[in-house]
């Protein structure tokens, strides 16, 4: 294992100071753990977001930190969720009298442990609601299986339940807002290669050279199922034709999200979003908005993942709402 | 069985998952994303140093104590569940510093309950509960048959390895492995496979003491 690290179980606390030192006028670090905040707390009349999940998928979800977007993540160990007592901390760190939105991953650890934190904070009469996002298009939903994992369309509700925040709306409303975008956001995701968590110290798979692993989650577990290598536009068509065939985007308008897994070089991503964009224009989608880089990634595998929000009014006016996050500003 | 030997427990327990820490990984990196080893080992090292601290509690409060130190140190799925088997097992020995076989299989079943709720599974799932359920139903019965617990306790541990050989052959439609489907199949679940190692950890310091 090639890393550039100090000691594995010193990465998630340098990762998260490291963070703050960019930013040290708008972050900051609890003491109590990985937990990030917004440096000037939010006023008693606005709603304040709380997020989080496994380290590893930098810049989400501290680097989403700041007006317009969330006012707290939780950095759990690498690919592991955090625990209750640090995400109930960060919740009481940022809790107004609006009250408090978690925004939790369909993982089965990351809702756990946020239901734990919620239960404790509801102890202690901080008014707090969750949403549970799953976007992910490679996992079938049914009454089966945990559900659709919640991947790269988490950044998307972090952007509009954010800026929704700060018109001063209300839990419910806010909350309602985020479930709108859950339900209109549909992502899906491949890898080249495998990542390694560093207490592991070695990959959660392997792929041989001519090999590809298609509807992969962020957490290096393996996909779906595995393909052989194709081109670029092959490999960006059989992601867009399942998220497409999900719901209903013709004749609409969406943000389109090509996010990088990690080492993915933006020279890779830019190829894969030239096709993106000619391709959704023969399907009569209307591209809005799009972003190219790295949002949710997965440590350093390669590979990437294809998002699309159906946008209506509402969703267009918050998502061109100001936000000023050290990892995206508009 | 008194409190000395339930710390004896917990301390043997917490060396046979550092001793495993790899394979229960090597297992997770199979279906899941794995992690399970090293998350486990973390949280009970943590109890493993909160230990001196248990030596005059009751057997209630030094299973709620074991409880906590796992929710806040394991994350993942697997802390909020451990965490809460042991948390609920300690409800039921609250106060008491001897448990009698009784009490074993009221807070064996609690602790199963516990994970049932909170993590919203059961049987069949490709789940620690399919190393637990088992156990249970053995233990249960040995017991009301007039067993002794190290007997009954016994049957509980066979009980749980044929799960945990059980699991190869379903698919996982809960936890991170449900994303597999049938690629699941084959592979022994780590979950149910950590389960077992508690099982026969107990097990083990109950026959040598």
């Amino acid at each position: 294992m090639k890393k550039l690290i100090n000691a594995v179980d010193a990465v998630e606390e340098q990762m998260i100071l490291g963070l703050v030192k960019s930013a040290p006028d708008k972050l900051r670090k609890l003491e109590c753990g990985n937990v990030v905040v917004r440096a000037k707390k939010k006023s008693d009349d606005k709603v304040a977001l709380v997020s989080g999940g496994g380290s590893g998928h930098e810049p989400a979800h501290g680097g989403f930190v700041g007006e317009g977007m969330l006012d707290c993540a939780v950095a759990g160990a690498v690919f592991t969720s955090p625990t209750p007592d640090k995400i109930f901390e960060g919740i009481k760190a940022v809790a107004t009298e609006q009250g408090v939105l978690c925004i939790v991953k369909n993982y089965t650890g990351d809702v756990l442990n946020f239901e734990m934190a919620i239960d404790m904070a509801g102890d202690e009469d901080i008014k707090v609601d969750h949403v549970v996002v799953n976007d992910d298009v490679a996992v079938q939903d049914s009454l089966y299986t945990t559900g659709r994992r919640g991947v790269a369309g988490t950044i998307l509700v972090h952007k509009i339940a954010g800026a929704k925040a700060e018109t001063g709306a209300t839990l419910e409303e806010i909350k309602a807002v985020a479930e709108k975008v859950i339900a209109n956001v549909r992502t899906m995701g491949m890898a080249i290669s495998p990542c390694t968590v560093p207490a592991a110290g070695k990959p959660g798979f392997e792929l041989a050279d001519d090999e590809i692993e298609i509807g992969i989650g962020i957490h290096g577990e393996p996909g779906t199922h595995r393909d052989k290598i194709a081109s670029a536009d092959e490999i960006a068509k059989t992601l867009l034709d399942k998220i497409l065939a999900d719901i209903d985007y013709k004749g609409r308008e969406v943000v389109v999200m090509v996010n990088g897994m990690g080492a993915t070089p933006l020279m890779e991503l830019y190829i894969i979003n030239n096709f993106v964009q000619d391709y959704l224009k023969t399907a009569g989608v209307k591209v809005y908005d799009t972003m190219v880089g790295n949002y949710m990634t997965s440590i350093e595998m390669a590979g990437f993942s294809l998002t699309l929000l159906r946008l209506d009014d509402e969703l267009k006016e918050l998502y061109d709402a100001p936000a000023d996050t050290p990892a995206l500003k508009r | 069985m008194d409190t000395k030997k339930i710390l004896a427990i917990i301390e043997a327990i917490a060396k046979r998952i550092e001793a495993e820490k790899n394979f229960l990984t090597e297992l997770d990196n199979e279906i899941g994303d794995g992690d399970h080893g090293i998350n486990l080992a973390r949280g009970f090292k943590a109890v493993d140093e909160k230990l001196p601290t248990f030596a005059d509690k009751d057997i209630g409060a030094i299973l709620k104590g074991v409880g906590t130190a796992l929710v806040s140190t394991v994350g993942g799925a697997s802390g909020p569940l451990y965490g809460t088997a042991f948390m609920k097992a300690g409800n039921v020995c609250k106060g008491k510093m001897e448990i009698t076989e009784a009490d074993f299989v009221a807070a064996l079943d609690a602790a199963i309950n516990g994970v049932k709720m909170r993590g919203k599974a059961v049987e069949g799932e490709k789940t620690m509960l399919d190393a637990l359920c088992p156990a249970y139903k053995a233990i249960k019965v040995g017991i009301d048959g007039g067993k002794n617990l190290i007997d009954a306790l016994a049957d509980g541990v066979d009980a749980a390895a044929k799960g945990v050989e059980y699991t190869k052959t379903i698919i996982a439609t809960k936890g991170r492995a449900s994303y597999l489907k049938e690629r699941s199949l084959g592979h022994q679940d780590p979950g149910a496979t950590s389960s077992l190692y508690m099982l026969q950890t107990t097990l083990e310091v109950l026959r040598s003491t």
